[in-house]
């Protein structure tokens, strides 16, 4: 099924017009209407008349997270107030939140974006979705919450929190498909099987994974304890929220929105442009965007695009899953570690639970990676030999992977931190 | 002709133990023998008890990592060498041992050691043959 043929299935040539085309119209709007981007624009003598093709969108200078804080809260607007009918801001991890702003058009189009995503995910109007995302500044609530019932399915807003609740909702309603981060899905799960329960407990058929990065073993945990179809979707708040793209059932990338959304991928460092298949940063262009136009967004996330078309019917560029945050990637030692590669490691194995936290220390001016993981596997428990055999073989495994030595430590079972939103796994002592 | 015993994961960290026996202590388990070997992160706690299935999962439900396994239990007289008298007949028939636990039952004047053993039909062959008496209930 496909929500939005016209849009989902045009032709290469159709969408690069119409790119063309929004891209144009948005620089000229965002140029007129914000002083930010005037600035900008001024600054290097650029004109938006210069936007002649799709390529001449690299003169446009970058808008990384920074500018959004210096224009808190309403610098970055567009539109006077009162075209403005929805507030949503960003967790700040330092200092002030970001905010983002968004009007009537802007909340059509970013449900129309989720229905998209949902459709490509499985989901028809038949089922009963559970949201697990907390409802509030956080854009991952409301943004599934409308776009869903764009879609016509029955949306139960259950929100983030309460986790023995959940699951009891999830039986008596007959949840069909579930909306959350793919850690809590995945502690959802784990929660169940504690309570007795087996995946036909529920009716669980579709997930919808996203906020922060997954990795294909863990999906796969995931399915085994729920039973449901893993699938991942993408957004940020900053170029709209939860609906930039979204996995099909072909299980190749997420498909992006890209008649609203225009993505490049350029290397972190040096900014230079990617090529097809490149793993590089990925950078966003809102091209239908009122209330808070937003040019080149530097996301922070790594991953690469494909242009070919997808088996499903869709035309439009996929993005690989999210490989880490640029500023997620640890340097160790001189060797650029991602989390994620820890953890495709650690669910690959059955000896150890699925949550996994990551220490970094320095000790005599040497950096060290301590990897703690939950025992899970009792049969080991025989005798010594077996319990430092495993961590051997943790060690060896991420070694395989890393190429650096690591410290493993074995912990109880479902003693490390369990998260309703985002993971935080990684811990830099440094 | 075993004894089964429950081995429980616990992180070597301040109180862990005695959450693990308030959990066991509040559904009223009676521990016959407890022993605990440790290393600088995390330990095994190994004990009996009469219901060993029902403790088992009263701490799977409380989220331990846990298991039962199999010991050879002898009982000797609670005399010097006692002991000694049946690791000479392990020893002699090639059996190796992972570790042991033994309490005393003065009232008896008997001991009670309790084996774990790479091989436990080989060593309980070993152990009837050499005349030893092997008991598989430790609590008459």
């Amino acid at each position: 099924m496909i929500y939005n043929k016209l849009a989902e299935t045009m032709t290469r040539r159709e969408m690069r017009d119409l790119q063309l085309d929004r891209l144009k119209k948005t620089v000229k709007y965002a140029y007129k209407e914000v002083p930010f981007y005037q600035k900008k624009f001024d600054s290097i003598g650029l004109k938006p008349s210069d936007i002649k093709t799709l390529k001449d969108i690299e003169k446009i200078p970058f808008t990384v997270k920074s500018d959004l804080r210096d224009n808190y809260p309403y610098g970055l607007s567009a539109v006077p107030m009162d075209k403005i009918v929805r507030i949503h801001a960003s967790s700040g991890t330092s200092g002030k939140p970001t905010v983002v702003l968004y009007t009537k058009n802007d909340i059509e189009t970013w449900s129309e974006c989720v229905a998209r995503l949902a459709v490509a995910a499985g989901c028809t109007e038949k089922d009963i979705v559970q949201v697990c995302f907390g409802y509030g500044l956080f854009t991952g609530g409301f943004g599934l919450h409308y776009g869903l019932e764009k879609l016509n399915a029955a949306v139960v807003p259950a929100s983030s929190g309460n986790s023995e609740r959940q699951i009891m909702l999830m039986k008596d309603f007959g949840t069909t498909a579930l909306v959350s981060t793919p850690s809590y899905a995945l502690y959802l799960g784990e929660l169940a099987e504690r309570l007795g329960y087996t995946k036909s407990d529920f009716k669980l058929r579709t997930g919808l994974f996203g906020s922060e990065a997954s990795t294909p073993e863990m999906m796969k945990l995931i399915e085994e304890k729920l039973g449901l179809h893993p699938t991942n979707n993408y957004g940020l708040s900053e170029i709209i929220g939860p609906g930039v793209s979204g996995d099909c059932l072909e299980d190749c990338g997420m498909h992006i929105n890209e008649d609203h959304f225009y993505p490049e991928i350029i290397d972190g460092e040096t900014e230079e442009i990617k090529g097809e298949g490149e793993y590089g940063e990925l950078v966003l262009t809102a091209l239908t965007k009122e209330g808070m136009p937003i040019l080149r967004y530097k996301t922070r996330d790594v991953t690469r695009l494909f242009y070919e078309p997808c088996k499903c019917g869709r035309t439009t560029t996929r993005m690989d899953r999210i490989k880490g945050r640029s500023d997620d990637m640890l340097i160790i030692r001189g060797v650029n570690v991602f989390p994620s590669q820890i953890e495709s490691v650690l669910m690959a194995m059955g000896e150890v639970a699925g949550h996994y936290e990551i220490i970094v220390k320095r000790e005599n001016f040497m950096d060290i990676l301590e990897v703690c993981v939950e025992l899970k596997d009792a049969s080991l428990l025989e005798n010594y030999a077996n319990l430092d055999l495993l961590r051997q073989k943790i060690r060896h495994n991420l070694k395989t992977v890393l190429q650096i030595d690591t410290i493993v430590k074995l912990v109880e079972p479902l003693t490390l931190k369990r998260y309703e939103g985002k993971a935080k796994r990684v811990t830099d002592l440094r | 002709m075993t004894v089964s015993q429950i081995a429980v994961f616990l992180e070597n960290k301040k109180g862990r133990l005695s959450e693990m026996t308030k959990v066991l202590g509040n559904a009223g388990v009676d521990l016959i023998a407890l022993t605990i070997a440790d290393t600088k992160e995390f330990g095994i706690v190994r004990f009996i008890t009469k219901d060993n299935e029902k403790v088992l999962s009263l701490l799977k439900e409380n989220g331990y990592t846990a298991t039962r396994t199999e010991l050879l239990g002898v009982e000797v007289s609670d005399v010097p060498g006692g002991l000694h008298d049946v690791l000479r007949l392990l020893g002699d028939g090639g059996i190796e041992i992972e570790y042991l636990y033994s309490f005393a039952r003065t009232y008896l004047k008997k001991a009670v050691i309790l084996f774990k053993v790479g091989d436990n039909q080989k060593a309980l062959k070993i152990l009837k043959d050499g005349g030893a008496a092997l008991i598989d209930n430790i609590f008459e």
